[in-house]
């Protein structure tokens, strides 16, 4: 699959976390990501990093991501980009459901 | 033996409380994906505590997930989770063996091959599950520890749920009574009263004195009190070394008979003694060391 059904979201405004909205990308388009994140300095090239390679590794080439960071971990990066491309219809490579 | 007396709730869709899980001391944590998961929000969370498990450094703490029933999210929370290694799956609303053979198959399916064996905890929170006590125990060699929910279940007796916990005594003597009788763990109810500390001393001390091995807890703030009620004393300790001691000395002088203080030792006292200082040692509690 190039791109994603509809428009989803997961996770939450709360320190710690990250809010992720995904909507389809016309085919073409690419992967474009909108971020916003209390430590975007610091970390906002290592945040766009895992959220590309996330969609990549499920297949996903023509995306619209906005991710809104409280400062959450890499791990809750990747979970949070998982549940929104699952939401909007991806079928997902992980074994996690 | 593992070292389950306190054993730790945290929140599964709650990154914040996930990641910090493993300071707070608890010898287990239980991420959860029941209860303090929003319906809404199963999928996410189940997302959250899978990552959590592969990346988040829980310590010494046992790592346990509380999955959906059976009835609802159990087979995929387990196709999930399982494969990022838990040491333990809590399943709650347990009723029967055959609710304890099905969880196990499905364990079985979902392991890697290289893994650990994944262990069962079966939470009791039900009249049926509270009557299946032993039997559930019983139903596979996974199940490593009978814990009691009192909260479904005094609502499923339609009794009113209280501090004093008169209403759930019949069901705390069964559970550790089953537990006991399979040889596996009793662990009792949370108390759910965060802000309430001598509520809680009382309560884990009425649990340890019944038999339990440990206690669920809500809130990290529980945890200490928890511990000091579990530990065993240092009058404990130099009692069961004195146990032991005259044991040794009557075994070495040829008699199977010791006394103590005027009291006989007899097999019951030695293994209590035993039980005592293997805890003890395994705290860190020998020698006066804390």
């Amino acid at each position: 699959m190039a791109s994603i059904a509809k428009t989803a979201q997961a996770g939450t405004l709360e320190s710690s976390d990250v809010m992720i909205t995904v909507a389809p990308g016309t085919q073409g388009s690419g992967i474009v990501i909108e971020l916003e994140s209390i430590v975007l300095a610091q970390y906002g090239e290592e945040i766009k990093i895992i959220l590309e390679k996330t969609v990549k590794d499920q297949g996903i080439t023509d995306i619209y991501i906005k991710a809104v960071d409280r400062g959450a971990l890499d791990c809750t990066i990747y979970a949070r980009t998982l549940a929104a491309l699952s939401r909007a219809g991806a079928v997902l490579k992980e074994e996690i459901i | 033996m593992d070292l389950r007396r306190s054993m730790l709730f945290i929140p599964g869709n709650n990154p914040g409380m996930l990641q910090n899980g493993g300071v707070f001391g608890a010898d287990s944590v239980i991420l959860d994906l029941e209860d303090a998961v929003a319906p809404m929000e199963k999928d996410a969370a189940r997302f959250l505590v899978a990552q959590a498990l592969r990346t988040v450094d829980y310590g010494a703490s046992e790592t346990v997930v509380r999955i959906n029933p059976l009835d609802t999210f159990a087979a995929v929370d387990i196709k999930a989770i399982v494969p990022c290694c838990p040491d333990a799956i809590l399943v709650p609303k347990v009723e029967s063996a055959a609710d304890i053979h099905q969880v196990a198959a499905m364990i079985a399916a979902a392991e890697k091959t290289d893994q650990t064996p994944v262990k069962i905890i079966a939470l009791l929170e039900t009249p049926c599950g509270i009557v299946e006590a032993y039997h559930i125990a019983k139903a596979d060699p996974r199940v490593v520890a009978l814990a009691l929910g009192a909260e479904d279940y005094t609502a499923g007796l339609g009794a009113m749920r209280t501090k004093e916990g008169t209403e759930i005594f019949t069901a705390r003597t069964i559970v550790i009574n089953a537990a006991a009788a399979a040889n596996v763990q009793s662990i009792d109810t949370p108390y759910t009263d965060a802000n309430d500390e001598e509520g809680l001393l009382a309560d884990t001390q009425l649990a340890k004195r019944l038999g339990f091995k440990g206690k669920l807890s809500i809130n990290p703030r529980q945890i200490d009190v928890i511990h000091t009620v579990f530990n065993p004393s240092l009058n404990d300790i130099d009692w069961a070394q004195q146990v032991i001691h005259a044991i040794r000395k009557a075994e070495a002088e040829g008699s199977g008979v010791a006394s103590l203080n005027g009291k006989m030792v007899d097999l019951p006292i030695v293994n209590r003694a035993e039980r005592i200082l293997h805890l003890a040692e395994l705290l860190g509690l020998m020698g006066g060391e804390k």
